[in-house]
């Protein structure tokens, strides 16, 4: 379990506990690494790099192509489904989860 | 048995079937009528989702912009999915945990005050109204088309059904009759795409079909065979696009967040039982929503493909049944430039504005004769973009009940919809603006009967704007998703992760975003549509992906005036502390 950093100056931090302040820093990095991948497959590699993708090809596909129409689709699911476990498990490691009994 | 009857069949079915879960469900306290009592199944609440978000933009008109769009059209795959992630990580589970009944719920009282209160329902309300015009137009399309019956009666009897289930049922009824409706809906938007996909590649299934050979033994794929054919022809390339990367870039995004702020689909995750089940629940949601998305750029391809081969350079005296029939309700109209007989499919319209035709007598091949100016380009073809999913079984001459299960199809996913956003309406109305602002002594029956007159009232609205749908609405579709990326979005989400955002900031904040974003589409779309080109635009952003821009100056905003303004009361920040924790939610409670 990380430290919680106590010089932390945010405001009204007085009303936070050491854990429930470790509890949300880990939300916000987790939150931080899905949504960077959410980034990457849609504009990233739908948008952005998609002409140097288009290069390649999956089937029929021109890469870039695929993950604009189907790819960050795909992704978009796994990212979700990630989330649901990984911060249940965060919930249950603060004891903050809302698990029945 | 013929196709005309077979379609009464599944579409009355389908309508028995609405009615039978509406009156089994029906609501008995504001609880039920604005949440479902709050106790709904993750699972049930992700389909329900799923219907109430698909609407007919999605149904029918979303693969035929893609059929004419190709690689542009992915905006509209990846913004309307990805919205859900937001949604997942950043909003559903801390509104669930907070626990009222609507969107102005939470912004009125995490920003402790009524402007910012009814400011949310001036938002929620023009988003709304802006979106089920469109619904109630697709029930009267396919009505008009399918049924024979004209337009307005469609319409009607659609919002007949609607007014059954939605104020009766309110919520719970909604709930229950959106998981019907996204099976129909599903249904019948797989199974002529299973079979196109069959037909055209050999691969039933379409995701992987668009990927594959076309089984006419040249040994092209699909999609090269479509950008040779499309390039022959002088059009674009389909894996080619011709927007600019950053309008591309800015509408993806505006349509993201857009829906993750859109408040009827919000709303949806305020009825699960606790904040773990709201993030699930958005997870079956994209699960169904993604079945009908990964299947839709491969039916545009298809559709673009199979109407180019039927259609072009074909005689009209022997245009297939679905094209006059078509031509028949306006939606595509053809007009023989070179007096050959036959119709030459090009790039460019064929004609200026919208088909107007003339009521007396036949062009050389029996065509319906036109009274527009024709253009100068090679180009005799109109067509609809919102027929080809309709008319998508019709061109790949399958069976008649596919057809009829299309047309039941199109009917649930623009019903479903719409009574998703009547609901948001009428509690907008009935709790925020009654209840919260200008009536707080209001008693629970008094307030019932209050959400069931604004539906009521709602329906009567929608219904006449669907009848005669104002020439705006088509217009202003981006409206909805670039206000509410630019107005609710931001609020909702400071709400929850800044605990210094305060009442000014957020309402300094929402007023900019939505007035900079009202200003910006209005003027294009609506006051000086003639200037509507890429070099006017704001660093090159249509007017569809606007809401962007509008979204970062609400922060910029927002973020500017609090820091200046006072930091919000201790209570509020015990709030946010407490919607940050799953622990302990309650059930909406009653008042």
């Amino acid at each position: 379990m990380d430290e919680p950093d106590r010089r932390d100056t945010e405001p009204f931090s007085e009303e936070q506990s050491p854990m429930r302040k470790a509890y949300w820093r880990a939300n916000i990095r987790l939150l931080a690494t899905l949504l960077s991948i959410w980034f990457a497959a849609s504009f990233g590699a739908g948008i952005l790099f998609r002409d140097f993708l288009d290069q390649f090809s999956i089937g029929g596909y021109p890469l870039g192509f695929w993950f604009a129409q189907q790819g960050a689709i795909y992704v978009f699911l796994a990212l979700i489904l990630i989330y649901v476990v990984a911060m249940h498990r965060i919930e249950r490691k603060f004891d903050v989860d809302d698990d029945d009994g | 048995m013929d196709t005309q009857t077979l379609i009464y069949i599944f579409v009355g079915l389908s309508f028995a079937l609405y009615i039978g879960i509406a009156i089994w469900s029906r609501a008995g306290t504001t609880s039920e009528f604005y949440v479902a009592g709050g106790g709904v199944n993750p699972v049930v609440n992700g389909m329900a989702t799923a219907a109430d978000w698909m609407s007919a933009a999605s149904f029918i008109s979303m693969a035929g912009l893609i059929a004419f769009l190709g690689y542009d059209g992915s905006v509209y795959l990846m913004g309307w999915t990805g919205g859900y992630v937001l949604l997942a990580l950043l909003l559903a589970p801390y509104l669930r945990k907070f626990g009222e009944f609507t969107v102005p719920d939470f912004i009125g009282t995490r920003y402790y005050s009524r402007t910012a209160r009814v400011v949310a329902v001036i938002c929620l309300i023009f988003i709304s109204f802006t979106y089920i015009a469109g619904q109630m137009r697709g029930v009267g399309i396919v009505f008009s088309r399918f049924l024979d019956v004209p337009i307005l009666w469609g319409v009607i009897i659609g919002m007949g059904i609607v007014f059954i289930y939605a104020v009766l049922g309110g919520m719970k009824g909604i709930t229950y009759t959106q998981v019907a409706q996204y099976c129909v809906l599903i249904f019948a938007y797989m199974v002529p795409a299973f079979f196109i996909s069959f037909l055209i590649t050999g691969n039933p299934i379409p995701a992987l079909g668009l990927g594959s050979e076309v089984n006419d033994g040249s040994g092209l794929y699909v999609l090269e065979k479509l950008d040779l054919v499309l390039t022959d022809l002088g059009f674009a390339a389909y894996t080619d696009g011709s927007k600019s990367t950053i309008d591309v870039f800015c509408i993806t995004m505006a349509l993201m967040v857009g829906t993750a702020g859109l408040p009827h689909v919000i709303v949806r995750f305020f009825t699960v039982p606790k904040a773990s089940d709201a993030r699930k629940s958005a997870g079956w949601a994209l699960l169904f929503i993604a079945l009908l998305y990964v299947t839709a750029g491969s039916v545009g391809a298809f559709a673009s493909l199979n109407f180019i081969d039927t259609v072009n350079e074909q005689s009209y005296a022997e245009a297939p049944e679905w094209f006059t029939n078509w031509e028949a309700n306006d939606l595509i109209a053809w007009r023989d430039k070179n007096d050959d007989g036959r119709m030459q499919y090009r790039p460019g319209d064929a004609f200026e504005g919208a088909p107007v035709f003339s009521e007396s007598g036949e062009g050389a091949s029996g065509e319906r004769v036109l009274e527009n100016a024709a253009t100068d380009n090679e180009n005799e073809v109109y067509v609809d973009r919102d027929i080809m999913v309709l008319a998508n079984p019709e061109i790949a001459n399958l069976p008649g009940w596919v057809i009829a299960l299309v047309a039941a199809g199109g009917l649930a996913a623009a019903l479903s919809t719409a009574a998703g956003l009547l609901l948001v309406i009428s509690s907008s109305v009935s709790h925020d603006l009654l209840m919260k602002t200008f009536r707080p002594d209001i008693t629970e029956k008094g307030e019932l009967l209050a959400a069931r007159i604004a539906a009521t009232a709602a329906i009567v609205v929608a219904g006449y704007l669907g009848i005669y749908p104002p020439g705006w609405v088509a217009q202003v579709v981006a409206f909805a998703f670039g206000l509410a990326a630019a107005s609710l979005f931001p609020a909702i989400f400071m709400g929850i992760f800044s605990m210094r955002m305060n009442r000014e900031g957020a309402i300094a904040g929402m007023v900019t975003g939505l007035v900079f974003t009202f200003l910006y589409i209005a003027w294009f779309k609506l006051w000086a549509p003639a200037a509507n080109v890429e070099a006017n635009w704001l660093l090159g952003i249509s007017p569809e992906g606007i809401g962007v821009v509008g979204m970062v100056i609400n922060f910029a905003v927002a973020t500017v005036v609090a820091s200046l303004t006072k930091a919000p009361p201790a209570n509020i920040r015990k709030l946010v502390d407490n919607i940050r924790v799953p622990r302990g939610a309650q059930k909406p409670h009653m008042h």
